[in-house]
């Protein structure tokens, strides 16, 4: 299995992506935004930062970066793929996860950790949890999630929504925190699990979100 | 073809007759020295490039002398003061670097972009050396918040400092936040950025060797900040409009690329990449004069390769434009391309604009005419003096004796106390930052120190900026000394050994003989204190000039003070961790109460003569919380400052499950005296004989951590209770409700 970890400039959590994987024993390496062709990888992580800066909105410049290509083709192919936090952003924005995320409600970044109900333990994503209410960190200026009454009500119909916020911090519709299509293989999520697998730093509730994709072997064998 | 520009809008006798130079902050016996030195009159260009190289900001003229006086070498100083920034060995190879700077005026005049470049510039100086940035600190000054400008103020700075931390993906860990009406008018944004690097690349900032390339790297130059290093060095007036078109404008997300671009250069091209500078305050023209004039050379420019974006900027405008997210390289010859090359796949700008030469000379052409030709070392080395110096009136008449408070009401004081602003949890601004991006932050804000760890090593790294200027104004020479102990038993009680410091030295007009008394005598205060605990003065900055309608600010020696973790498994944070374990006071409590929190309280104001400050006991005090957390004995260890032992105990129980039950010997009023050198520590019951063994009489045992609800005193005077609850949220809140 090998899993890829995209360095857009501007994205920077990549090294924390990248370590959390490779704590996970993954074969993991941080690949170019403008590499296109991704065919390698059963497992495409887009990582958190300020993508291009950001500037217009966020993820929106991102989208364009040469390896959305390969991304997207993954996610065709059923392969997995991985928004956190600003690649949540460019994930809607590349219309791979349907919503967007929009600034937050009460304006201005915010850094803490905050409590998530595990809303659907089913997942590729969060199979692995063993308790429905988790503590992970998050940091975003822009984590409002957004979608109109149809797409919401479709996500609910198909247990799209993976984790909701207990107290929500930036004004998310139905307190979505994160989500995954309808295929089940490309997930976004603003909190940052990658920053949650330590114990050195005081919260490990992001193990199992890794352990989760992990025992799918079934599909991180696939493009070896 | 560019059109023409006229290079000189006066002319060298226009700006003798006009006396310009003197509205670009040149004084008449320093034109003098100009035009004998020269032997001519200097023309346009010239003019401007000594105003911004001989103001106070760039050259330290009237600090420098004391500065020298700091102590800055031992056993683990690799680069001290003059670069851009200081170095310490950290063992394996590895080193630490580190350096602080304000951004005063700046954000005083426009908060948001004066603090976001704040950062920008002082991360520029961190990997300038060849490091990765690892964390940023901010101290923080604000007046008192009774008005919406001032909450506007205070909303800019901490947007400016979030925007472009966050964006550029440098935790922010720490600082300090302190509010008081000295500030009015002139806030203090003091950033410390910290960075980690190996040995075998450390850069200079120096440039050697006839015929190598001057290669100007990141952003293109604009009319920001025209001569901000002349601004930076005079006082602000309500007179006069808001000087605005001198604050620079930031750029994250350039910076991050030149950051990335500007590490692998160092990495991947060692024998190419020569010498590197920031290009901070007075830009193209202090990074290569001050690279030259280190590296014993002359420079010669060709600006007419200065990437520029705007059109028809005159020589002054290009020398002296503080752009950000640029920085100078020095490349041997013939190798450029290759450094070209890498900054282009970082999708930058690397262009040739002059070399290093061999006659001493600084020289610009520009249109293919010679517009400067001056002496390097008369360019960077403005004539210092020493000014006259004289105890302020307001300490010689003070009050020998100390305030004695009178508290009636011990419940009501302590939740008073909880709320005052420089006090209560800075949370609602900390929360806006990202503490935690890189993941490898163990201790975030609202810690003593913050900790990082230093990933494939058992090493941590602890980091606090610290300073009382109450104490300062009131004695700078003790003052000072007690900034150096706080910063220090902070360290220390995250379980680190302080190894180095540096400084930001915010004060008023040092030509005002008090304001130059307070500046040496708190120079000498902070080198005392730094030989005593081992920490030398690695890198500095001073900001003089901070002045309102000649109301000068409180005096601000801002310490910065790194310390090292050997083992990650001796990091000690200040929350008590489990019911029943026992709290011990560490440190002698004193009737010290001399520009202390609750003397401001009950009278408005603080006066009097200082507390005195107990060297030995301070000293012996951190050594042996040390040798305690060595040893495994504590569970959590706080240091105490302001107000003192009520404050101290609280903030050890929030944020956890648990209270605490506690009999002092002291009066009320003692709960709250803030005397130094204490610290308060837990132990586990089973710890508790190995602990009292080790600690003989230099630890009281005066409670026990509960898993009640109220918070349990009893002292001299009678024993009262509170509720954790109402303690939390009023400690908790306050700040963002005086916000709001």
């Amino acid at each position: 299995m090998r899993a890829a970890v995209i360095n857009f400039p501007g994205s920077n959590c990549v090294l924390d992506m990248y370590y959390a994987l490779k704590d996970f024993r993954l074969d993991a390496e941080i690949v170019d935004a403008n590499q296109e062709n991704l065919d390698g990888f059963s497992a495409i992580f887009l990582p958190g930062g300020f993508s291009y800066g950001d500037y217009l909105r966020t993820g929106a410049i991102a989208r364009f970066a040469p390896a959305m290509k390969g991304v997207a083709k993954a996610a065709k192919d059923g392969r997995l793929v991985v928004g956190i936090c600003n690649g949540f952003q460019i994930l809607t924005e590349a219309g791979l996860l349907p919503g967007a995320l929009r600034e937050n409600a009460k304006p201005g970044f915010i850094c803490d950790e905050i409590t998530l109900n595990v809303a659907n333990p089913d997942s590729i994503f969060s199979s692995a949890y063993d308790k429905l209410q988790i503590t992970l960190p998050i940091a975003h200026g822009a984590g409002n999630y957004y979608a109109d009454a149809q797409t919401l009500a479709s996500l609910k119909a198909h247990q799209q929504i993976i984790f909701t916020y207990e107290d929500n911090p930036n004004g998310s519709l139905d307190d979505i925190a994160g989500i995954v299509n309808q295929a089940g293989n490309v997930f976004g999520m603003m909190p940052h699990p990658e920053r949650a697998v330590d114990p050195l730093l005081g919260n490990t509730d992001g193990r199992a979100f890794f352990q989760s994709i992990l025992q799918r072997k079934d599909l991180l064998t696939h493009a070896d | 073809m560019l059109t023409k520009v006229n290079p000189e809008p006066k002319t060298a006798v226009q700006i003798q007759t006009e006396k310009i130079y003197a509205d670009w902050g040149l004084t008449e016996r320093e034109y003098d020295i100009i035009k004998t030195r020269l032997g001519r009159l200097p023309n346009y260009t010239e003019t401007g490039l000594f105003s911004a190289m001989w103001s106070e900001h760039a050259s330290y003229k009237k600090s420098k002398p004391l500065l020298r006086s700091f102590w800055s070498k031992n056993e683990r100083v690799l680069q001290g003061p003059g670069e851009n920034a200081g170095i310490l060995d950290i063992g394996d190879g590895q080193a630490v670097v580190f350096k602080a700077e304000s951004h005063n005026h700046p954000s005083q005049v426009e908060p948001y972009q004066g603090a976001a470049t704040g950062v920008g510039g002082i991360l520029r100086d961190i990997f300038a050396m060849g490091a990765q940035p690892i964390a940023v600190l901010d101290s923080l000054r604000f007046p008192e918040v009774t008005d919406d400008k001032t909450r506007s103020l205070i909303d800019g700075v901490i947007a400016g400092i979030a925007g472009y931390g966050n964006s550029i993906g440098i935790p922010t860990v720490g600082g300090d936040v302190y509010f008081d009406d000295s500030y009015r008018g002139n806030l203090l944004c003091n950033v410390m950025a910290v960075g980690l690097m190996n040995h075998s690349i450390i850069k200079v900032g120096q440039a050697r060797g006839a015929g190598n390339s001057v290669i100007y790297v990141g952003a293109k130059t604009g009319r920001d900040g025209i001569n901000g290093a002349s601004f930076a060095s005079a006082e602000f007036s309500s007179e006069k409009a808001a000087q605005r078109s001198a604050v620079q404008v930031g750029d994250p997300f350039m910076e991050k690329l030149v950051m990335d671009a500007t590490i692998k250069a160092v990495k991947d091209l060692p024998d190419i990449v020569l010498g590197i500078q920031d290009m901070g305050a007075a830009g193209i023209l202090s990074s290569s004069s001050e690279m030259g004039e280190k590296g014993h050379s002359g420079i010669e420019l060709n600006l007419d390769r200065v990437p520029v974006r705007e059109t028809g900027m005159i020589p002054y405008e290009l020398m002296l434009s503080e752009s950000q997210e640029r920085m100078l390289l020095v490349a041997a010859k013939g190798q450029e391309q290759r450094v070209i090359d890498l900054y282009k796949d970082f999708g930058l700008d690397a262009v040739v604009i002059g070399k290093v030469t061999d006659d001493g000379r600084y020289r610009l052409t520009f249109q293919g005419e010679t517009v400067a030709d001056v002496d390097i070392n008369l360019l960077t080395k403005a004539p210092s003096s020493e000014l006259p110096s004289q105890l302020p009136a307001h300490i010689a008449e003070a009050e020998q004796t100390q305030f004695q408070p009178v508290v009636k009401d011990p419940a009501e004081m302590f939740l008073k106390m909880l709320a005052s602003p420089t006090i209560a949890s800075k949370k609602a601004f900390y929360r806006h930052f990202d503490s935690m991006v890189r993941s490898d932050t163990v201790l975030r804000p609202g810690s003593d120190a913050a900790v990082l760890r230093i990933r494939g090593t058992k090493k941590a790294l602890a980091m606090t900026t610290d300073v009382n200027s109450r104490y300062v104004y009131l004695d700078p020479y003790e003052g000072s000394r007690m900034a150096m102990a706080e910063a220090a038993r902070n360290i220390v009680a995250s379980g680190a050994i302080p190894i180095g410091i540096t400084d930001c030295l915010n004060f008023g007009n040092p030509d005002d003989p008090e304001i130059f008394y307070e500046l040496k005598e708190s120079i000498a205060g902070l080198n005392q204190m730094a030989k005593k605990l081992n920490t030398p003065v690695i890198s500095g900055n001073v900001s003089l000039y901070n002045e309102t309608d000649h109301q000068a600010i409180y005096p601000t020696p801002m310490v910065g003070m790194v310390g090292l973790i050997e083992d990650k498994r001796q990091i000690t944070s200040v929350p008590f961790k489990r019911a029943g374990d026992l709290i011990y006071l560490i440190g002698q409590t004193q009737d010290d109460f001399n520009g202390t929190e609750i003397q401001k309280l009950l009278t408005g104001k603080i006066s009097g003569k200082l507390f005195t400050f107990d060297e030995t006991a301070e000293l012996a005090n951190q050594q042996f919380v040390t040798k305690a957390i060595a040893t495994g004995l504590l569970a959590s260890a706080h240091d105490l400052s302001e107000g003192g032992l009520a404050v101290a105990l609280s903030e050890s129980v929030f944020n956890t499950d648990f209270s605490f039950q506690v009999a002092f010997q002291g009066t009320h009023a003692a709960l709250f005296s803030e005397t130094n050198g204490r610290f308060i520590v837990s132990v586990t019951a089973d710890k508790q004989q190995a602990f009292e063994q080790l600690a003989g009489k230099q630890a009281e045992l005066i409670g026990q951590v509960t898993d009640g609800t109220t918070l349990e005193i009893k002292d001299a005077e009678g024993s009262f209770s509170i509720s954790k609850q109402q303690a939390a949220d009023r400690w908790q809140n306050a700040l963002a409700e005086l916000m709001s």
